[in-house]
This record gives structure tokens, C-alpha cells and sequence, in this order.
């Protein structure tokens, strides 16, 4: 670590990452990342892996498809010597209620609009797709073929590895305790491994994000939701899509690996808990094993709990501090930061070098919650 | 000793070679090693290999073995079936019927 860098860049998840791999691969040099654990530590290593096109948002869902796109060649495009699992097996989305399923046409068409291969199916083809579902109560479903896994730990090392060769440092264990400011502008970031001077600061801390820029006096209005998941033991290929459920508030994906990983949506207070509870490894169970019932015979490995950085719409928000020039904040991904950091690093890459991109960097700009131009997604578990 | 004919991670067959691979690499913690490798994710949850890979980090960064910092220990304490953990949470909510 120097004495000073042009940006450092705070959280070593998949968004701080890619970032810094974008960055660097535009020809910024010297930037500093810093982790205040280990890399993937956070949300990045906690999330349910999934990616997913079928969103019911026009911007989520183009900018999961272009991530996509880059997953399908994320080896290649870092340079990384290890496999990121990529697995396309599909998503089945099952609708239980005429509503959904009204609102899954409607999915389609958005998603149709931007050439996602998407698609309405019967009971019946639901089944065909996921073995031993479940068909009581189902209404129909939505499936594309290019949804599916990627491990989230190995995309990231992709991206972090791939900033270090274009000469990025990453400091882990190294946490963010202040910032100093001059003429309004950002100068230097406080860790605990002591002070670095920087001209910008780019804070994808995740459901921390909002506490660091509330020390340049930014109000960033995301907050932190548990979230718990758990993972059987390995077995044969079972089912080899994703099946989720948003009016039951399901999903699980048999891994390439053979487990199968799955969770339900929770409701809780915002809080930073970490902690795995009983309560989630029982009732998620129960709803797991009412869905597909050959669940029941596979053993729970293990059960772990992250966050999500919920913001008020669901889309991420992607701004400068208006207390601070240079200090921005790239947060609120709402469960879905890691399937769609590939194009979100892109943008903003680009935003930061000045180079033109399709997608305007504005619409993800916190202004939306107080001119109320918000972006609505329907489709979250 | 055979670096690659000794197993220390026995649920996910991880091989002596493979983690001081990851070590020579410069990952520095067994939470980090269990990421990229699977080492310890097995049904034991690291029971075995925990300890081995905590051996090699100490070896490797010259530090008591007291410093190589624990991943998380996560329940369930030992593996138990996804009907038992439904059933009792039926239970728990009035009835199987319920």
C-alpha cells in the first residue's frame, strides 16, 4: 500500500472488484482497493448464486442480460486460470396466482422487447422442466434457458486477479475508519492500516456503503435485510433449473456441484445481522419440501446468513455525494448486485473515463427517490 | 510425503498439493482457502481438514497457530434430512395439518 493513490476503491465484493478491473482495463492505474475482511467476505459470498435475465424491469433486465454475456467468457475476458462454474440450466419461475401470472406476461413482454429468450409454460411444462415440482396450486410458469449459477467466488477472484495483473493493489484486512475533505472535495480515506491520500472514492461497501457515506455527510436512503440460505449434501443431477416462486417467496438451484442451495425471502427490521437462526432452517424447509417433495430425503450441510442492500425501488443506486465531489457510491442492489456487476462496472468505467455508453449512469441516481421518477421491479425474492 | 497423494480435505477430496498451492498464491486464511477449493464445505464442515490447513498457514506465514483466524462455525452441528426440519416446523405451527 502507498502513501497515495488517484482512487481507492472500498469493498473487496464483486461490485469493488469489477470496478476495478473495468477501471484499470480503461488504463487507470493507480488504484487502490481496500477489504476490511478477505474478498468475497460479504454479500458477494453469501448470495444464492443465481443469475438471471427474466426481470420485470426493463433496465434490471438489460443490464443482467449484457452481464450475462460477459459471464458466458468472464475466464477469458480476465484472464483467469480457474473455471467460474457457469452453469445456463435455465430459471423456472412459478406463478401460484392468476395475479403473478398476469404480471409474468407482462415480464415477457419487457423482456421480449430486449431479446431475452424467455418464455410462458403450463403446469405441465413446468414439470417437464423440474422434475417432481410439485403442481398443486401452480398456475403456470416463465422460463428462459440462459438464467442460471456462477460461482460467486471464483467470478470475483476472476475480477480481482485480473485488476492485479493491470496494476491494481488490494489491501484485505484493512478497514475504512474515516475520510478527510478539502474545498468539498475528497483527499484522503482512514484505515486501520493507516492514512492514504486520494483524489477519488468509489464506495461499494454494500449495506455498509450508506454508513461510509454518511461520514462525508451523503444520505444514501439504503438499508441492510438478512437474508439466510442453506446447502444440502451433493447429489446426482436432479433438476438442473433454478425454480423460484416470488408470492411464495422461494428459490434453489441444484449447484453444479451437486448440492442444492436455496432460501426464502424473510420478513425482518433492517439490521446487520450475520447470524444464522433455527427458525429459517425449519420454515424454509417446510416451504422448500411442500414445493418439491423429494427434497425431503436430502441432508442440510450447512446454513449461513448475508445482507441485501435494499433500496426504496429495488434498483441500485449509483451517485455522487452531493456533501462531497469525488466520493461516489455504487450500492442498493437489492439481492441482485452480484448477476449484474459485470455491466454495472462497465457503466461506470465508462461514466468515469468520459467514454459514451448506451446506458445513461443518471437514471440510477438517488435524485429519483425525491423527484419520484423511481424505477419499479416487481420480480423479487 | 507425497504432496498430491495426501488428502486433507476428506469430504471434497483436496489434496495437500492443492492448498499450499493456494497458500503459495497468496490467499491467507482458511475462510478464503474453503472458498476457492470447496476445503471444508463437506458434510464434516472442516472438521479434519480445518485444523491441517490451519497448520500449513502457520508453517507457511510463520505465526502461532493460535493466529490463523477460524472460519465461522455454522450449524446444523451435524447433518440432518430437509423432511425432519419440515416436519418440525409443522409442528411447531399446530399439527402436521396445519
Amino acid at each position: 500500500m502507498k502513501k497515495g493513490y488517484d482512487i481507492v476503491i472500498i469493498g473487496g465484493g464483486i461490485i469493488g472488484c469489477s470496478i476495478a478491473f473495468e477501471l484499470s482495463k480503461r488504463g487507470v492505474k493507480d488504484i487502490l482497493l481496500v477489504e476490511k475482511r478477505f474478498l468475497t467476505a460479504g454479500a458477494t459470498g453469501r448470495c444464492g448464486a443465481g443469475i438471471r435475465q427474466q426481470w420485470g424491469a426493463e433496465l434490471n433486465a438489460s443490464i443482467a442480460l449484457e452481464s450475462t454475456h460477459i459471464l458466458e467468457h468472464l475466464e477469458e475476458y480476465t484472464g483467469y486460470d480457474k473455471s467460474i462454474e457457469l452453469h445456463q440450466g435455465g430459471y423456472l419461475l412459478v406463478a401460484y396466482t392468476e395475479k403473478e401470472w398476469n404480471q409474468f406476461q407482462k415480464n415477457l413482454e419487457v423482456q421480449h422487447k430486449l431479446g431475452i429468450e424467455s418464455y410462458g409454460l403450463t403446469p405441465q411444462e413446468c414439470l417437464e422442466k423440474a422434475p417432481y415440482l410439485n403442481l398443486d396450486g401452480v398456475y403456470g410458469g416463465t422460463f428462459c434457458q440462459k438464467d442460471g449459477h456462477a460461482n460467486p467466488f471464483h467470478s470475483t477472484q476472476a475480477y480481482a486477479k485480473g485488476a492485479m495483473r493491470q496494476g491494481v493493489d488490494i489491501e484485505t484486512f484493512c478497514e475504512v475508519t474515516g475520510f478527510r475533505t478539502q474545498g468539498g472535495a475528497i483527499c484522503g480515506v482512514e484505515t486501520t492500516k493507516g492514512y492514504v491520500e486520494t483524489k477519488m472514492v468509489i464506495n461499494c461497501a454494500n449495506t455498509y456503503a450508506p454508513e461510509l457515506a454518511a461520514m462525508v455527510g451523503d444520505e444514501i436512503p439504503v438499508y441492510s435485510e438478512r437474508h439466510q440460505a442453506l446447502v444440502t449434501e451433493p447429489v446426482a443431477p436432479l433438476i438442473d433449473c433454478m425454480v423460484m416462486s416470488f408470492s411464495r417467496s422461494y428459490y434453489v438451484q441444484q449447484t453444479p456441484h451437486g448440492s442444492f442451495v436455496m432460501g426464502i425471502g424473510p420478513k425482518e427490521e433492517p439490521s446487520h445481522n450475520f447470524h444464522s437462526s433455527w427458525q429459517f432452517l425449519e420454515q424454509n424447509c417446510a416451504i422448500m419440501c411442500e414445493a418439491l417433495p423429494i427434497l425431503r430425503k436430502l441432508n442440510v450441510i450447512r446454513q449461513w446468513a448475508g445482507q441485501y442492500d435494499m433500496s426504496p425501488d429495488r434498483h441500485p443506486v449509483i451517485d455522487e455525494a452531493e456533501t462531497c465531489k469525488n466520493f461516489y457510491s455504487v450500492c442498493g442492489f437489492s439481492g441482485h448486485g452480484f448477476m449484474v456487476a459485470p455491466r454495472i462496472a462497465i457503466l461506470m468505467a465508462n461514466f468515469l473515463t468520459g467514454q459514451k455508453d448506451s446506458i445513461d449512469i443518471h437514471k440510477f441516481s438517488k435524485t429519483r427517490f425525491k423527484t419520484g421518477d423511481i424505477l419499479i421491479e416487481p420480480s423479487v425474492v | 510425503m507425497r504432496e498430491n497423494e495426501t488428502i486433507i480435505c476428506r469430504c471434497e477430496d483436496i489434496t495437500l498439493e492443492e492448498i499450499r498451492a493456494c497458500i503459495r498464491e497468496g490467499y491467507q486464511t482458511i475462510d478464503e482457502i474453503k472458498r476457492v477449493t470447496r476445503a471444508g464445505m463437506g458434510p464434516c464442515q472442516g472438521r479434519t481438514c480445518r485444523l491441517l490447513i490451519a497448520q500449513e498457514l502457520a508453517s507457511y506465514y510463520h505465526i502461532p497457530i493460535e493466529e490463523v483466524l477460524m472460519p465461522t462455525f455454522r450449524p446444523p452441528t451435524k447433518p440432518i434430512t430437509m423432511g425432519a426440519l419440515a416436519d418440525a416446523w409443522k409442528e411447531s405451527q399446530g399439527g402436521a395439518d396445519a
